[in-house]
């Protein structure tokens, strides 16, 4: 019985036959991760016991009151807080943090009958690239281990590859969802802002955050969302707006469809295989009834300057909230207040952090402020701008999601810029705030690329439907990895 | 716009509370001058007339009735406190 290849629907259809049951599927999973995790390094913390306990109880449930997801495991990125287990972010200062409560997608989990398996690793505060900047170990690309799965989700992303578990969430503040989905060959969303609440996910760059499902397939991909959207009290930049059935618009049609194809997607840093890969699937989608026109998105170039002000800016005011007075890392060298906050500070965050903090902490100065916070929210609008403009004409806009596929464990970690520039191609969909998802379109060098579908705000269905018309045309999201080898299905 | 001197680092960190050694502060302000260096880029654009974006969507103030709502469980919240005692947060002596 293998279940690490299984869709939702077909895990659904083993239990209803009675071919397996939920603890097994359960066991199933752990036994996968003790398998496998050894090498990929995606999870942080396992709740076994939790999660067999409540296995068993579901078990008891009548197969008549049991939705598509009952009884799935899924894996949690660890910036999202779970009551009971522990919550780190990847930082050291919330090291042994145990949260009392639940994010409100934890808690949207449980009223769907998923199982939570564990956390996973990521970017401390999801602060990065490549999950080089966890305090507590680097996840490796389940499709070559000298490689970095991406990040900040890149946990989320390498236990979906690698099968230890179907479902997973993330998040994505400036790519973190789908730049780890490409580079390791899955399907990651980040929804439209405000679509799922953010009560509970551990705050890096508030106006840009947004949970989002990671999965192998499109179709499972739409059903996790529905389980996790809606308006929620506790957070008031919720939208509160209709939640479709996802599920119900992945419909296989596409005949009319209109396409944007921004040129700056296709600019010198943007490797030659990933600019081939899109135009490959264009072609496909031509197929299928779709055209497709270049257009431009002017001020792209402009966005990741803007993105690092932004993010940083509002990462240096929420991260003021770590003093090691009431939660978290303490430190023992202190002589007075002062020097008990700088040296709990100093010793809690890695460096990735500590520059964020400076950077937004000098944007936010007065003196620079307006040069640099303002203007950068000015520049904002206009990113927004060339979204809102492009929409009036095209459905979707579609590009590569990465310039490049993985790359080496080490390569970039020393240099900010060159690391910040993985993110080119994401972050103007953080700033626009509208929905974009990658899904598997190539290979390069035996390393997944992804194709980045974007969307109009509030509009998952259409992204959903193209992506599974894409999906469905092609094979390369049934590939497995190297770490599938030998290891239990 | 000016970019992050080794000075402006050390008096940054502090306000953002964070100890710094001296080599450090020569580390990070190198870092710091080439990205603030990259976002020179954004002078480039003339934003006189456009209005900032603080959120993508239409934002309205959302206020709940004014009835009081059971707060957390004190044992609870005490749950993360690394020293505490009858019910209040202990820190290290911090008076001189």
């Amino acid at each position: 019985m293998g279940l690490a290849d299984k869709t939702a629907a077909e895990l659904q259809e083993m239990i209803h036959t009675k071919e397996t049951t939920i603890v097994e599927m359960a066991e199933k999973a752990f036994d996968r991760i003790a398998a496998v995790d050894s090498k990929v390094d995606a999870f942080l913390a396992l709740d076994k016991e939790g999660a067999l306990k409540k296995a068993a109880q579901l078990d008891d449930t009548p197969m008549n009151k049991r939705g598509p997801l009952f009884g799935l495991p899924i894996g949690v990125k660890d910036n999202i807080v779970t009551e009971g287990i522990e919550t780190t972010a990847s930082s050291r200062i919330l090291e042994g943090f145990n949260p009392i409560y639940n994010a409100t997608v934890v808690e949207k989990l449980n009223a769907a009958g998923m199982v939570i398996v564990g956390k996973l690793n990521m970017d401390e505060f999801a602060m990065g690239s490549s999950n080089e900047n966890s305090y507590y170990k680097n996840t490796k690309n389940p499709w070559n281990l000298e490689t970095v799965p991406g990040g900040s989700s890149g946990g989320s992303a390498a236990a979906v590859a690698a099968g230890e578990v179907p479902f997973t969430l993330g998040s994505d503040t400036g790519g973190s969802i789908r730049q780890p989905a490409a580079f390791c060959g899955v399907v990651g969303m980040k929804p439209t802002y405000g679509r799922v609440s953010r009560f509970g996910l551990i705050a890096y760059a508030s106006s840009l955050d947004q949970i989002g499902p990671l999965t192998r397939t499109v179709k499972d991909n739409a059903l996790l969302l529905n389980a996790i959207a809606g308006h929620d009290d506790k957070d008031s930049t919720s939208a509160n707006v209709e939640v479709p059935d996802f599920t119900a618009a992945v419909t296989g049609d596409i005949n009319g469809l209109r396409i944007g194809v921004p040129k700056e997607y296709f600019a010198d840093g943007v490797g030659e295989a990933a600019k081939q890969a899109v135009r490959d699937a264009l072609k496909v989608l031509e197929e299928k009834g779709a055209t497709w026109e270049e257009i431009s998105l002017p001020h792209s170039k402009y966005a990741l300057a803007t993105y690092y002000l932004i993010a940083s800016s509002e990462a240096s005011s929420n991260l003021s909230r770590f003093d090691g007075i009431r939660y978290g890392y303490r430190t023992e060298k202190a002589g007075n207040l002062l020097e008990f906050y700088m040296n709990t500070r100093s010793e809690g965050f890695g460096d990735e952090v500590k520059r964020r903090i400076m950077l937004g902490t000098y944007a936010l100065s007065s003196g620079y402020y307006d040069a640099y916070y303002k203007k950068a929210q000015k520049v904002r609008t206009l990113i927004k701008q060339d979204f809102d403009k492009a929409f009036e004409k095209y459905d979707v806009i579609i590009g590569p999601t990465t310039p490049t596929p993985a790359f080496k464990i080490g390569e970039k970690i020393d240099d900010p810029l060159t690391m910040y520039a993985n993110d080119i191609l994401t972050i103007p969909v953080n700033l626009a705030g509208v929905p974009a998802i990658s899904i598997p379109c190539g290979f390069e060098n035996g390393l997944p690329l992804g194709l980045q579908i974007i969307g109009k705000y509030f509009d998952e269905e259409t992204v959903y439907r193209v992506a599974d018309v894409f999906e469905q045309a092609t094979d390369f999201h049934k590939k497995t990895p190297q770490v599938w080898e030998g290891a239990a299905q | 716009m000016a970019k992050m001197t080794k000075e402006e680092v050390i008096e940054v960190a502090h306000l953002a509370r964070l100890a710094i050694t001296d080599e450090e502060a020569t580390h990070f302000a190198d870092q710091l001058e080439a990205i603030t260096n990259a976002m020179e880029l954004l002078s480039e654009l003339d934003t006189e007339n456009v209005e900032p974006t603080t959120h993508v969507l239409p934002m309205v103030n959302v206020l709940r009735e004014d009835k009081a709502e059971a707060g957390l469980d004190r044992e609870l919240v005490l749950k993360n406190v690394k020293e505490h005692e009858a019910g209040q947060i202990k820190v290290p002596t911090i008076l001189d």
